[in-house]
C-alpha cells in the first residue's frame, strides 16, 4: 500500500507554508503528525498532489501559558502534552483525555491541532476541547482569524479551513479557581476510537454552584459537539446528586449503531460517562478544598 | 520526483535520494537491507514496525522517509554488540517473551525506549508502554516478566555499558 504520488516541501516559517497552499490551488495538504492523514493516503482515500511538512516550523512549536490561555502550536504533539507538568497539574481535563488517545506510540508523533483538522466524528479533542471552550487559530491570506471550536467543525471529517488557510495553534481557556475536569472514554481496545466520550469542565463560584459548565461529547453524531442541555442543566445549581442526575438525562446525543455498538447502548454511555465525568469533578474539587 | 535526505540509521550516515511517497519501513527494509523491522498491518495499528527516531518510538510504516531527513534511526539491528545480545533481547529469550517472533523487533524498540526514560517501570507502566503494539501470541505475560528482568539487569552497573 503506496500512496499516489505527490511532491513534498519542509519550510521554516508560516508565511512560507501559505504561500506553498495557495500556490497548489486547493491540492495541497498540511502534514503535521500524520497518523491520520498517512494512513488515508496509503489507503488512497487522500490524494494530496502536495504534502506541506509543517513540523519543521518553529512558530508552530509554541506550548505556554500567556494571558489566560494554555498555547497549542500545531507541531505539539499528544506526547508532549501528557508529559507536560503544566497539564497535570493545571488542566486535569486535558491530562484525562491525552492519555487515552490512540497509543503511546501513536502519541509520539500524532498532534492536537492535527486531530482537530482531521475531525474524525470520534476524535477525543474535539469533545475534550469543546469542553473546555478551546478556540482555534486559523491563519490564511488575509491574517489570523480565531474561531470557537463549536464554529471551527462543521460536519464529519469537515472544518471551516478555507483551502489556503492553516490551524497554527488552538488556545486553551486557563482554568480558574474552584474548577475541575475530567474525560471519560469507552473504547474497545487501546488504539480504537471512542465507542463514546464525554469531556467535562466545570467552574464554580465562591458559594459553591455552577458558574460554568462545559461538556463536549464525540462519537455521538456526524461531529463532536457540546451537551448545551445538560450546560445549561447545571449552571447556577450546586453540584449535588439531583443536580448529576438530572445533568446526565439532559447529555443526550445522536450516535450511530456500529461495529462498536447499537444506537440505543451507547446512548445510554453518554449518559453513564457525563455523570461519571461530573462525580469525578466534584471529587476532585472536594478534595482540593475549592482551590482547583 | 526525488528528495535528498541525509539519514543516519544505527549510526551509520546515509545520503539518500528518496520519493516523498516511501513509508520509512520501506527505506529501511528494501532501500537498507535492515529487514529485522517487521511490516504488521502496515497501517498505524500494530507496531510491529516500530523504530526508534531521535530516541522515540515510532510506527515507521506511518512515516515517509522524507520527513526524517536529518534524524538518528535506530532499528532492532543495533541492539546486539559483536554477537552479544542486548540485555532486553537476552530477557526475551530466557523469558520466552515470543513465540512466532513477528511483534518481537517492535516490542524491543518500545520497551528500550520505556527503559531509558524510565529505569525502574513497574507492571503497570510496562503494560502501559507496549499498548501501542499488538502480540497475538504470548498474552504479554511473558513480554512484561522479560522487560522487568532486563530492567533489573541493567540497573547493574556491569550491565550498563553494554546497554547504551
Amino acid at each position: 500500500m503506496i500512496p499516489a504520488a505527490f511532491e513534498y516541501a519542509a519550510p521554516k516559517t508560516i508565511a512560507e507554508a501559505l504561500a506553498l497552499l495557495r500556490g497548489k490551488d486547493g491540492e495541497g495538504k498540511i502534514l503535521a503528525g500524520g497518523q491520520s492523514l498517512i494512513p488515508m493516503m496509503r489507503f488512497r482515500l487522500a490524494s494530496p498532489s502536495l504534502l506541506i511538512d509543517i513540523m519543521r516550523i518553529p512558530e508552530l512549536r509554541v506550548f505556554k501559558e500567556e494571558a489566560g490561555y494554555l498555547r497549542i502550536g500545531a507541531a505539539v504533539t499528544h506526547a508532549q502534552v501528557e508529559s507536560s507538568a503544566t497539564i497535570r497539574e493545571g488542566y486535569p481535563l486535558l491530562f484525562s483525555a491525552v492519555g487515552i488517545i490512540a497509543d503511546p506510540v501513536v502519541r509520539n508523533r500524532g498532534t492536537i491541532c492535527g486531530s482537530l483538522v482531521h475531525a474524525d466524528p470520534a476524535g477525543d479533542w474535539g469533545a475534550a476541547l469543546l469542553a473546555a471552550r478551546a478556540e482555534a487559530v486559523v491563519v490564511g491570506p488575509e491574517g489570523e482569524r480565531r474561531i470557537p471550536l463549536d464554529e471551527f467543525l462543521a460536519d464529519a471529517f469537515t472544518t471551516v479551513l478555507k483551502p489556503d488557510e492553516l490551524l497554527s495553534e488552538v488556545r486553551v481557556p486557563t482554568p480558574g479557581p474552584r474548577s475541575g475536569g475530567n474525560y471519560q472514554k469507552i473504547e474497545r481496545k487501546v488504539g480504537d476510537f471512542a465507542t463514546a466520550g464525554v469531556g467535562v469542565q466545570i467552574m464554580l463560584n465562591a458559594q459553591g454552584t455552577v458558574e460554568q459548565a462545559g461538556i463536549g461529547l464525540c462519537a455521538a453524531g456526524p461531529i463532536s459537539r457540546r451537551a448545551a442541555a445538560a450546560e445549561r442543566m447545571l449552571t447556577g445549581k450546586m453540584l449535588d446528586d439531583a443536580t448529576i442526575a438530572a445533568a446526565e438525562a439532559a447529555a443526550q446525543a445522536d450516535p450511530t449503531a456500529d461495529t462498536r455498538g447499537p444506537a440505543d447502548y451507547k446512548k445510554d454511555m453518554f449518559r453513564v460517562l457525563t455523570a461519571r465525568a461530573l462525580r469525578a469533578v466534584r471529587a476532585a474539587v472536594e478534595a482540593s478544598g475549592g482551590r482547583t | 520526483m526525488s528528495y535528498h535526505i541525509q539519514i543516519t540509521v544505527n549510526g551509520t550516515v546515509n545520503e539518500l535520494d528518496v520519493e516523498p511517497r516511501l513509508p520509512l519501513v520501506y527505506l529501511l527494509r528494501e532501500t537498507l537491507g535492515l529487514t529485522g523491522t517487521h511490516i504488521g498491518c502496515d497501517t498505524t495499528s500494530c507496531g510491529a514496525c516500530t523504530v526508534l527516531v531521535d530516541g522515540t518510538p515510532v510506527k515507521s510504516c506511518t512515516m515517509f522517509a522524507v520527513q526524517a531527513d536529518g534524524c538518528s534511526i535506530e532499528t532492532v539491528e543495533a541492539l546486539a554488540h559483536g554477537g552479544e545480545l542486548h540485555p532486553l533481547q537476552k530477557s526475551f529469550w530466557e523469558e520466552h517473551a515470543l513465540q512466532c517472533g513477528y511483534c518481537t523487533p517492535g516490542m524491543l524498540m518500545t520497551t528500550k525506549a520505556l527503559l531509558a526514560r524510565n529505569p525502574k517501570p513497574s507492571e503497570a507502566e510496562i503494560r502501559r508502554a507496549i499498548s501501542g503494539n499488538i502480540c497475538r501470541c504470548t498474552g504479554y505475560q511473558n513480554i512484561v516478566k522479560a522487560v522487568q528482568r532486563a530492567a533489573a539487569e541493567l540497573s547493574q552497573p556491569a550491565a550498563a555499558a553494554v546497554a547504551d
